[in-house]
């Protein structure tokens, strides 16, 4: 993000960052799954934007394709073939170990902040500045290192695609008695 | 004149939306809600992986983003075939029965 | 620029490259043809290529290098993890040859799963780098959820692999968050690295860095099913076809307690006043816990499953001390562990009938006299879980209590006696139910007899008496694992 004024950059951080958020809280309240895949959505779109800020755009192009395109369409697939009866049984029922799990979580929250607050950037720093890669060109860049120095993990990853495919299709194929 | 978005911004997003994931994993009981809540978490990190690695001129945290992307798209297949096997047995993804925080 | 690969280095990850060609070579099998015939071939087509892969990890031993650009690691303490499981992979499909073709889940699917989630392990426990890490455990994860649900027309199978789906994901939220923050303060995700940076007295931000290694912590203690994240220990145990409840209690464990191991014991024992009373006060949880509630269970599964919560915090006790020599404590118990699990499970497996999930008490009534030799080895197993000597499992809890007592951790062994004293009542339970019981309605003399289990019970209760009665040998091989912490 060279090149463009500060000014427009805290307003783009600002709305999206709110979008993300209120997107999100929606999307956690939603009874029916649709609503909520929908609103999951814009909180992808939101997230692939602040990735632009933050000079990741080849991250946030695979952002919009992988989540908001592939997962996605995945669950909302799902969604509509197994037709969820989302109106019934919408009571909600109080229990315990939820609260208890909710207020951990909180608290939890409460640690992150304290954690950012106590923040300062002083960790090792590499060498891919912003004004670098916009030189080489942000996938150019990401490409040289996903290719060279993680080649091995992206070899690894291959067989988790392939167990993730393999596993998906032996459990949802149908049975044996109904193939008869 | 503003100054630039400092990351600590950046990290409380990236707390606050992991924080909404984790508590709609917790108190939601349609298996594929709570699958959505998990992705959210998820997309929660890889954020504040992509603000580390900006801020130290670093790529290893987009290419760990990378990495989680893929991971994610191949849960995404194995979860939602275990949500149709489970449909086709009983009929509802709701998780009451299964009950996720019991032993 | 960064350099690529120099083909040179594959052969330091044939054993890997040998797990993959055979998981594809059975994948292809198990598209081409179906039936118990190819399902047994397949199964020995397994068998065969974790043995070649044993065979070369084991000329790896005393290797000590960094391949693949510090992503992947050859060290004794991998290769002792990447030994171990493959004689895990050798057990187990060895008990699924034919408990698979009985349970009608066999094919080549099943075990080029087995073989994938192996190495998904191997990967996990030989890295030293975050993403590698991951990566490894996501494979390894990836396949277990799916082999949770295999019996597909069983509720309780699905719902076991829904359960750990979502809370295992849920978990790898809190994980890979926890490494985002190491990364965030410190601008590395080698671990290494970070031992380095650390001896170097670089800055970095404090507290966001302690809260990441809570995180790392809360993800690695749900693959290791520690309190307070062992919910789904029981009933994933329990609705998994039990083939794969006995890699998983043993295979997981051993993988995830491998890279914590690795991950903790070499770069962050500076931080030690952060997490060791965190995880004295988990460790004396778990084992409470997972102890009181094996006593009141009925169902064998179930408390074999309890029993390995409380194994876990055993474990954590050599953990706490952060006593780089004395890791190898841990090391000889997780071995120990997983052949007295693998021999406990086989026995389940024979005592259970077809379509059959479940394993109440009462099917282990009158075994003694009906069926000698298993009630025998069921007795060996038991034993050993509950500490007995002369057999391994109390080589394993003698050595790491008295780790903790050399630590000067004195009320966390003495907590851990107490407990492994509680401990022997269920497994006794189990016991006095096989001898002193008459059995109960048809299910008298209804075993599945095959020599497959018998072998395996064999192979366990023979490397329990040997690791029990002559340690030296495995304690010597655990310590120069360890060696490489330093």
């Amino acid at each position: 993000m060279i090149g463009i004024g500060l000014g427009f950059k805290w307003f783009i951080f600002v709305v999206m960052a709110l979008t993300a958020v209120g997107a999100s809280i929606i999307m956690v309240t939603r009874k029916n799954p649709i609503h909520s895949a929908l609103w999951l959505i814009v909180t992808f779109f939101s997230i692939a934007v602040l990735y632009v800020t933050l000079n990741a755009t080849f991250i946030a192009v695979a952002q919009v394709m992988v989540y908001a395109g592939a997962v996605m369409m995945l669950v909302i697939f799902v969604i509509m073939l197994i037709h969820l009866e989302w109106g019934a049984r919408l009571g909600h029922k109080k229990s315990f170990p939820k609260l208890i799990g909710s207020i951990i979580t909180i608290i939890l929250f409460l640690q992150i902040l304290a954690g950012v607050y106590t923040y300062s950037n002083t960790g090792q720093h590499g060498i891919y500045t912003a004004q670098k890669l916009a030189e080489i060109g942000n996938t150019r860049a990401v490409g040289t290192v996903l290719y060279g120095k993680y080649a091995f993990a992206f070899e690894i990853a291959s067989i988790l695609l392939l167990v993730g495919i393999v596993g998906a299709v032996l459990l949802a194929r149908k049975r044996k008695e109904q193939e008869r | 004149m503003l100054p630039e978005i400092p990351q600590d911004l950046y990290y409380l997003l990236s707390a606050v939306l992991f924080t909404i994931g984790a508590i709609g994993v917790i108190t939601r009981r349609n298996a594929i809600v709570i699958f959505m809540c998990i992705e959210l978490m998820l997309n929660a990190v890889n954020l504040s992986f992509i603000t580390s690695g900006n801020f130290l001129n670093s790529l290893d945290g987009t290419i760990f983003v990378i990495f989680i992307m893929a991971v994610a798209a191949a849960e995404a297949a194995v979860g939602l075939a275990i949500f149709v096997l489970i449909f086709r047995l009983k009929g509802t993804v709701h998780v009451d029965e299964v009950n996720l925080l019991k032993g | 620029m960064d350099a690529l690969i120099p083909a040179s280095e594959f052969r330091w990850i044939v054993p890997e490259m040998i797990l993959t060609g055979f998981g594809l070579v059975l994948l292809i099998m198990g598209c081409l043809t179906r039936g118990p015939v190819a399902s047994k071939i397949s199964g020995v087509l397994c068998i065969a290529g974790s043995l070649f892969a044993l065979i070369f990890t084991v000329k790896m031993w005393g290797m000590n290098l960094d391949i693949f650009n510090q992503l992947y690691t050859i060290d004794n303490f991998g290769t002792f993890f990447k030994s171990l499981f493959l004689a895990i992979l050798i057990l187990v499909a060895l008990v699924s040859l034919r408990y698979a073709d009985r349970e009608e889940i066999g094919g080549g699917e099943y075990y080029a799963l087995l073989m994938f989630g192996v190495l998904g392990m191997m990967v996990m426990t030989s890295s030293h780098h975050f993403v590698t890490i991951f990566i490894g455990l996501e494979v390894m994860s990836l396949a277990i959820y799916v082999l949770c649900g295999l019996l597909r027309s069983e509720l309780a199978s699905v719902e076991a692999a829904l359960k750990y789906f979502l809370l295992g994901a849920f978990a790898t939220g809190f994980l890979l968050y926890g490494m985002s923050m190491i990364y965030g303060s410190t601008g590395l995700i080698d671990v290494v690295d970070l031992k380095k940076y650390f001896l170097m007295k670089q800055p970095f931000s404090a507290t966001m860095f302690i809260i990441g290694l809570g995180f790392l912590l809360v993800g690695f203690g749900f693959k290791i099913a520690s309190v307070p994240f062992h919910m789904w220990t029981p009933d994933v145990y329990q609705g998994a076809p039990t083939s794969i409840t006995a890699y998983m209690a043993t295979g997981v464990k051993a993988a995830a307690f491998g890279a914590l191991i690795r991950v903790f014991f070499t770069a962050f024992i500076p931080f030690q006043f952060g997490w060791s009373e965190i995880i004295w006060v988990l460790a004396v949880l778990t084992m409470t816990v997972g102890n009181i509630t094996a006593l009141v269970q009925r169902d064998v599964k179930r408390i074999l499953a309890y029993s390995s919560i409380a194994h876990a915090g055993y474990i954590l006790v050599a953990f706490i001390t952060g006593d780089r020599g004395e890791a190898s404590s841990m090391l000889y118990y997780l071995m120990a562990y997983s052949f007295m699990n693998i021999g406990a499970f086989t026995a389940v497996i024979v005592v259970q009938r077809k379509g059959d999930n479940t394993s109440d008490l009462d099917s282990f009534a009158g075994l003694g006299a009906r069926h000698p030799f298993i009630a025998l080895c069921m007795s060996v197993f038991l034993l050993s879980l509950a500490g007995v000597p002369p057999l391994a499992g109390f080589m394993g809890k003698f050595y790491v209590f008295s780790t903790a007592v050399k630590a000067q951790y004195y009320w966390l062994a003495i907590i851990g006696f107490l407990n492994s004293v509680v401990a022997a009542y269920y497994y006794l339970r189990v016991m006095m139910y096989m001898y002193f019981r008459e059995p109960i309605g048809e299910a008298a003399g209804a075993v599945d007899r095959a020599p497959q289990y018998g072998l395996v019970m064999l192979i366990c209760m023979w490397a329990l008496l040997h690791m029990g009665i002559f340690p030296r040998t495995f304690i010597v091989m655990a310590q120069k694992a360890v060696g490489i912490f330093g």
